[in-house]
């Protein structure tokens, strides 16, 4: 069989970033509650609040670890395997990672030796500090990568000269029309995903009975985020679709599953196997007129369907329609566990309700599989186009070997499979273990009350010698 | 200035601050082998946890500096050296995670320290054939990304070159960072790491003169040389001065040890510390952090100037004899708008990063210390 390096190509890069992005999408969220539980700690004193930021701050120094492994690979991996596309886009999208690089992984990697070892060598608030600016550097990292990715979509503020792309106005590139939509879809999707997460697994402890009062605080906690967050996150989705349908009308359709070139009337489809070769859909189950409701805001307004582009300029139809399918259900899914928490709430059986805590605990992971299922639909509906309406992907790839693409595929292929049931495992193991024990925090109190008193102490064992702690061991 | 004179040398800045950096930190899994008593391994895991992160990011910084200001220079050489790099990205992925689950691990420990070692002497012998097969120059053409061009003997020389200079880097880097024991082995390993790595350095340099005609005439021609003799001669004295402290880091450190074993563990704290710090082969009594950092900055000044011999060599190319930074520089408007970002945030990460490793300041402690 002949091997085909584009395709090579582009399995390796959609699988590397489809790993990278289950960590950044909870760091982004997990950061965020850490650092509201260290600041909700610092003005309580609440030490139920030290307790949560001490537990998942484990999770989250492992999750990130492996963000940051992962993502070294793709900031390189455009060179390797999409040269031609660097060449021609890099006066754009180079800065804006050169940004990124700047303004948020410095400061997350900077701070995070901190955040993670510095308990005992900085004061409290310092301590709170690096927190919030890991935090932050979580953001700015969303913020330009989502700039670079939006502009792949919609682009906006360039000029082309002798083939490559150059900038006219930076503001237009990076404010472009469907990028302050993705990035608020974004950094909710983070919230949400790292709130079911923590909710999750206190509803697990819950149901096992064991660290109640941590479980119990995260899960009330997490439940009035999910309550505010996901039904806003429905609201921007919509929002974003309609960028969707104004930009890329071909991908909305392909999300929607709408193939006559122009269709009034359109149906919202629950069910249907879109068919690329008959051009229609297979089983299809609707609610006539919804489609056209939710995307014109009329009962009869007009969509343009697949059959407007031709064939060779449409996505691959069946995997975008379900995608979207996908997290669209996971959301409302999750608007409906955050509602049933306020009717058990109201009841004050929210901490007792098994089916409920079951459920919590199944929907651990659905919001990575949301957010995959987002990068999908947003990243397969553009094909064929890697700039979308102007550079086709298939004209960009690197003339490598095709062997040698094939190898290091399956490279990944073995590597990050290891490493995610690596990862599991010690996942696994740390929420097993549980939180530190009040006595524990305790003692590690000792130094975080008196910093300069426990500098002091450090300093003193600086200049004794050794002997006294490997006899303490 | 020159826009893209700023950028390559920004670039420069960058590769240097990745080299001394991470150098050190993969010279730590380098060293690993050699440190197989218990808690030793702990030890040297420890004293870089908490920075690793920081150093790779220059790493990705090198990169996407040359994306963003020379996109043709980053589409060329990522493309060609295809496989070294992407063995380096599978060896540091293995050296990345090793930090966060080997201290979870309790039976799985061996393989966490055979990812962490193996990945980093990967990780440095790649960076090693790397820079080799750059300066030897890449076919032009689609051939480059073809044939197998980066693996030559010159470019395993250089491969080697690289492990054993980031290994000393780690060295000195030990020896400043621990006390007892391991500051003494480190010392041991140092003195001969600095002898391995200058003679790979003058190896190296020897092959590159007569294997290449244009760097030999940057050098030779003229009175070029005696321009340019600062270079090899600045380094034989920071080479002397490395030599010296680590020497006398060697004996003290016997001294002491011979000390402890007269005084049959009976000794105070006190005494085998003055010890330390005051008799240190002729050395005056100082402070002992501040003579124990020298060899540090002796070798990174080392590098400093193999750094700007290679550079000296290669200058103006991005890719040797194929591609200047002229040629490879982005538009200005792209450089332009990065300017500003580069001139606030390039201090004020070195500022941060400089705060980050005072507050990890003095020796490794081995107590559990951290989330
Ligand atoms: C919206 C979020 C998001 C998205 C879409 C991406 N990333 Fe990412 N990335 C992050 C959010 C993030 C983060 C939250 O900032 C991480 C995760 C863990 C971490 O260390 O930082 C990160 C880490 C991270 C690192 C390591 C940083 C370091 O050394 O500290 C690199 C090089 C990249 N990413 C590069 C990329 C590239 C080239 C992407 C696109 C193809 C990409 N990321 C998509
Ligand atoms: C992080 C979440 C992301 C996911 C899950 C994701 C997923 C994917 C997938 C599945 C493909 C393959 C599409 C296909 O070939 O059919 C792809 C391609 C690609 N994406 Fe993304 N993507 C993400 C973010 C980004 C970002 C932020 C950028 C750029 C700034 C980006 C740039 C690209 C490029 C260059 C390709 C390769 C060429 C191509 O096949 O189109 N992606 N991505
Ligand atoms: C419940 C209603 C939701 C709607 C109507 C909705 C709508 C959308 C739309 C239209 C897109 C595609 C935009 C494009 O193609 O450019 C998208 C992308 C995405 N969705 Fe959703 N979404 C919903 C829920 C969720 C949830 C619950 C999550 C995750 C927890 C999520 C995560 C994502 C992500 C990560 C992307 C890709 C990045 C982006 O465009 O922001 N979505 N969503």
């Amino acid at each position: 069989m002949e091997l085909d390096v584009a395709l090579l190509s582009r399995l390796q890069f959609a699988f590397t970033v489809s790993f990278h992005i289950i960590f950044p999408s909870i760091t982004i969220g997990l950061a965020t509650l850490i650092a509201i539980w260290e600041g909700l700690w610092l003005k309580t004193h609440n030490p139920y609040y030290l307790q949560l930021a001490k537990f998942w701050i484990k999770p989250f120094a492992i999750t990130f670890g492996m963000g940051v492994v992962s993502g070294i690979v793709l900031s390189y991996e455009f060179g390797t395997n999409f040269s031609k596309f660097s060449e021609i886009t890099g006066a754009v999208l180079g800065p804006l990672m050169a940004y990124e690089v700047l303004t948020a992984f410095f400061m997350e990697a900077g701070f995070l030796g901190v955040m993670l070892f510095g308990w005992q060598r900085v004061g409290r608030k310092l301590h709170f500090f690096s927190t919030v600016v890991v935090m932050v550097g979580t953001w700015f990292s969303a913020f330009w990568i989502i700039a670079a990715n939006s502009w792949m979509q919609t682009p906006a503020g360039y000029k082309i000269i002798e083939g490559r792309f150059e900038v006219e106005s930076w503001m237009a590139v990076i404010f472009n029309p469907s990028m302050p939509y993705r990035l608020t879809h974004m950094v909710m999707a983070s919230l949400i995903t790292a709130t079911f997460v923590v909710a999750g697994v206190s509803a697990y402890y819950l149901l096992k009975k064991k660290n109640i009062p941590l479980a119990k605080k995260g899960l009330s906690m997490c439940m009035w985020f999910a309550l505010v967050l996901t039904p806003l996150q429905a609201w921007v989705g919509d929002l974003h679709g309609l960028t969707v349908k104004e930009y890329q009308p071909t991908k909305l359709a392909a999300m929607e599953g709408i193939w006559p070139a122009e269709e009034e009337n359109v149906p919202l489809l629950l069910f249907a196997l879109p068919n690329m070769e008959t051009e229609s859909n297979d089983y299809e189950v609707g609610i006539p007129g919804l489609g056209s409701l939710i995307l014109t805001h009329s009962w009869d307004g007009a969509v343009e369907g697949l059959k407007a582009a031709p064939p060779e300029d449409r996505p691959n139809v069946p995997l975008v329609f379900w995608s979207f399918r996908v997290m669209v259900g996971i959301g409302v899914g999750m608007i409906g566990i955050a509602l049933w928490a306020l009717l058990l709430r109201r009841k004050d059986r929210l901490f007792e309700n098994k089916p409920f805590l079951a459920l919590v605990a199944l929907f651990t992971p659905t919001g990575v599989i949301a957010v995959l299922a987002g990068w999908y639909v947003v990243e397969v509906g553009r094909q064929p186009w890697i700039v979308y309406n102007l550079v086709r992907t298939a004209d960009i790839v690197s003339p490598l070997p095709a062997e040698r693409v094939l190898f290091t595929f399956i490279m990944f292929v073995i590597i990050y499979t290891l490493l995610l049931g690596v990862y599991l495992y010690f996942m696994r193991k740390l929420i097993k273990k549980g939180p530190p024990g009040m006595d524990e925090l305790e003692r590690q109190m000792i130094g975080m009350n008196a910093p300069g008193y426990a500098l002091a102490w450090v300093k003193n064992l600086n200049s004794d010698q050794s002997g006294h702690q490997q006899g303490d061991k | 200035m020159d826009l893209a004179l700023f950028y390559f040398l920004l670039l420069g800045f960058a590769i240097f601050m990745y080299v001394l950096l991470d150098g050190f930190d993969l010279g730590i899994g380098i060293l690993y082998p050699w440190f197989g008593e218990a808690g030793e391994r702990d030890h040297l895991m420890r004293s870089i946890s908490h920075v690793w992160d920081g150093n790779e990011t220059w790493l990705v910084f090198g990169g996407v500096i040359l994306f963003a200001a020379f996109p043709v220079a980053y589409a060329e050489i990522t493309s060609t050296f295809y496989l070294p790099i992407m063995l380096m990205l599978f060896a540091l992925i293995f050296r990345g995670v090793a930090f966060e689950y080997r201290f979870k691990s309790d039976t799985s420990r061996p393989y966490w320290d055979l990812a962490f070692s193996a990945g980093s002497a990967i990780a440095a012998f790649c960076q090693g054939m790397l820079l080799g097969s750059l300066v030897q120059g890449v076919p032009a053409g689609i051939n480059s990304m073809s044939s197998l061009h980066w693996l030559t003997p010159f470019s395993v020389l250089t491969g080697f070159s690289v492990m054993a200079g980031y290994a000393l880097l780690a060295a000195c880097y030990l020896y400043m960072k621990s006390r007892g024991s391991i500051q003494k082995h480190a010392a041991k390993l140092g003195v001969r790491l600095l002898v391995i790595t200058l003679l790979a350095m003058v190896a190296v340099s020897l092959w590159t003169v007569v294997s290449q005609v244009e760097i030999r005439e940057r050098w030779f021609s003229g009175y070029n040389f005696l321009w340019l003799s600062p270079l090899p001669i600045l380094t034989c004295i920071a080479a002397a001065f490395a030599w010296k402290y680590l020497h006398a880091g060697r004996a003290a450190e016997n001294h002491t040890v011979a000390e402890s074993r007269t005084f049959a563990g009976s000794h105070t704290v006190a005494e085998s510390h003055t010890f330390d710090s005051t008799e240190v082969a002729g050395v005056q009594a100082v402070d002992p952090s501040r003579y124990e950092s020298r060899p540090f900055w002796a070798v990174t000044l080392i590098f400093l100037l193999g750094f700007a011999g290679l550079v000296v060599g290669l200058f103006p190319y991005l890719l040797p004899r194929q591609l200047t930074f002229m040629d490879a520089a982005s538009p200005d408007s792209s450089l332009l708008f990065l300017l500003p970002g580069v001139c606030i945030f390039v201090p004020l990460i070195c500022a941060y990063t400089f705060w980050g490793y005072r507050v990890f300041a003095g020796k490794v402690e081995d107590y559990q210390e951290g989330y």
